[in-house]
């Protein structure tokens, strides 16, 4: 078994007296996407440039395909794709020409007319990079990263700023990037990319993990939320809410919503007692979290 | 696992390659920007036509192209290594490319290389056009004493460097913008190319480098002399000075 491709462990940075990032673990396992998510603040780029060796940690360590990313920057370099939030190119070369410069970095790079088709910049390739828009940038910086058939990359807001079709489009991409077995590590503050690309989750909130685990286990971990059964009216709901320990409250004649942390097994028990009580259930319908509210309420109070 | 678009085959091309392909993108780079070619080019060509071949200044001596044309050498030097070169890191650094090209297979020591080869080769050849320039209009090099030019040409060109990547780590690119370029026009004028540097005697080699480089090509070149001790010393003295600084201060982002 190979190593992760990204081991963070207890990492912490600061900037003066300011703490961005408190103590983050987290690892990528190779061929796998972890996704980084958390609000702008979160501590998600200033851990990625750890990662990149940018900057060393103020605690903790970091280790990348097995090696230090400052230490053994020069030998890591060549492995790595790394894709900035901005920035990072020559203002006045032509797309064409920073990725040809990219590519003639690398030993087998990839065939940089391909790449420009992938990523729809073709007809940009004779365009100076500061006359793109902000997501032909974005896609130039993601098709830099790519080019030298890298083994991780870390993607900073690939999609940032760019259109429904470019950031479709970005999706494909990164997807068939784990399809050939390349590692991924990206922040993005959008949930619903988290929840397609990822393998893994780690939310970030104020610089410290607030939840980690597979899109799935962070949004089955909450379960459902709100259960809502239609049957007779006025039936005695204290002895349903005292057996479940959640909360259960009649909202409409014969309108019941049972709230609270709920699993499959409790729907069945809410079922059975239902039956118990000699109504008739004519409607069920259940509430399943999404990892926006699972998001959401583990960020709540972020702006304090 | 089956071969993909993407499979991953990483690894770094051989660095002689490497480091062809980034000369040649910042020698396109600089030949693009027009007003970088102009401070390069223009100027010193006005000042060796103007000066050289009009009674427009006074200087201290009676072959006026062969006291103008080794200064124009001198300034063509210091236009590219000190300002041009302090202009585009100061923007490179604020665009982050000079983080991102150091966090590729480049290296940041294989950046720093690929700058001043591409310094030295514009240097050179500005130098070659310019002095070709002088030939046609009149000027008689001596070359008797050229490997000395060279030297002292080496010395300068790793002083300007040396301020021009410290001026650019310590200043906004706006600033560095306008700096390097008053700088150029104040030794453009006190800097004894078009008009006799303010007489200090030999401290003046210490403290105008410009001057002491612009001495030094005439006094090989035009005179076919050798190169005083007090000018290489001063140039010695600088470029060291320039580069630790440079090397202390340099920042990459």
């Amino acid at each position: 078994m190979l190593e992760n491709a990204v081991e963070v462990r207890d990492v912490v940075v600061k900037y003066g007296e300011v703490t961005a990032v408190d103590g983050v673990s987290l690892s990528v396992p190779r061929g796998s996407i972890l996704a980084l998510l958390g609000n702008n603040g979160a501590g998600k780029t200033s851990l990625l440039q750890v990662c990149e060796g940018f900057r060393g940690p103020d605690g903790g360590s970091a280790r990348v395909l097995g090696l230090d990313p400052i230490a053994d920057h020069d030998d890591l370099m060549p492995r790595l794709g790394i894709m900035l939030q901005s920035g990072g190119v020559y203002p006045w070369a032509t797309a064409g020409e920073i990725l040809r410069l990219f590519a003639s970095y690398a030993a087998d790079p990839l065939d940089v007319d391909m790449l420009l088709d992938r990523l729809g910049l073709r007809k940009f390739a004779k365009t100076r990079f500061r006359r793109l828009s902000g997501g032909e940038q974005q896609r130039l910086s993601l098709a830099v990263a790519l080019v030298g058939r890298p083994e991780l990359v870390f993607l900073d807001e690939p999609t940032a700023g760019m259109d429904v079709g470019a950031r479709q489009t970005t999706w494909e991409l990164v997807d068939s990037l784990r399809a050939d077995g390349v590692s991924v590590l990206l922040t993005t503050h959008l949930l619903d990319e988290a929840e397609s690309l990822a393998d893994h989750v780690v939310i970030m909130d104020n610089g410290t993990v607030a939840a980690t685990g597979t899109p799935a286990e962070l949004t089955a971990a909450a379960g459902i939320d709100l259960l809502q059964v239609r049957a007779e009216p006025g039936l005695a709901i204290a002895t349903l809410a005292e057996q479940l320990d959640a909360k259960v409250t009649e909202d409409g004649p014969g309108e019941y919503a049972i709230a609270g942390t709920l699993d499959t097994e409790s729907l069945a028990e809410v079922l059975a007692w239902f039956a118990r009580a000699g109504a008739q259930v004519t409607a069920v319908n259940t509430r399943r979290r999404t990892l926006e509210d699972v998001y959401l309420a583990l960020t709540a109070g972020a702006t304090r | 696992m089956t071969t993909g678009t993407f499979t991953p085959s990483p690894g770094r091309a051989p660095m002689r390659d490497i480091l062809k392909s980034q000369v040649r993108m910042e020698l396109v780079l600089t030949a693009r920007r027009g007003e970088a070619v102009v401070l390069a080019m223009g100027v010193p060509l006005l000042v060796l036509l103007g000066a050289g071949l009009t009674e427009a200044t006074n200087v201290p001596t009676d072959d006026r192209l062969g006291y103008v044309v080794p200064g124009v050498l001198a300034l063509t030097v210091m236009s590219t290594a000190f300002t041009g070169q302090a202009i585009t890191t100061g923007y490179e650094r604020s665009y982050g490319v000079l983080k991102r090209l150091g966090a590729s297979p480049l290296t940041r020591p294989g950046l720093l290389f690929s700058k001043t080869a591409a310094i030295l080769c514009l240097v050179g050849i500005q130098i070659l056009a310019l002095a070709l320039v002088g030939v046609v209009v009149g000027w008689r090099p001596d070359f008797s004493h050229v490997l000395p030019a060279v030297g002292v040409t080496v010395l300068a060109t790793a002083a300007y460097c040396g301020f021009a990547l410290l001026i650019a780590s310590l200043l906004r690119p706006e600033t560095v913008t306008a700096g390097a370029t008053l700088i150029y026009v104040l030794m453009l004028a006190a800097g004894g190319i078009m008009f006799a540097a303010p007489d200090l005697g030999t401290a003046g080699y210490f403290v105008l480098p410009l001057a002491a480089h612009a001495q030094a090509l005439r006094d090989t070149l035009t005179d076919g002399t050798a190169v005083p001790g007090s000018i290489w010393l001063s140039l010695t003295l600088w470029a060291a000075v320039a580069l630790t600084l440079a090397a202390r201060k340099f920042r990459w982002e």
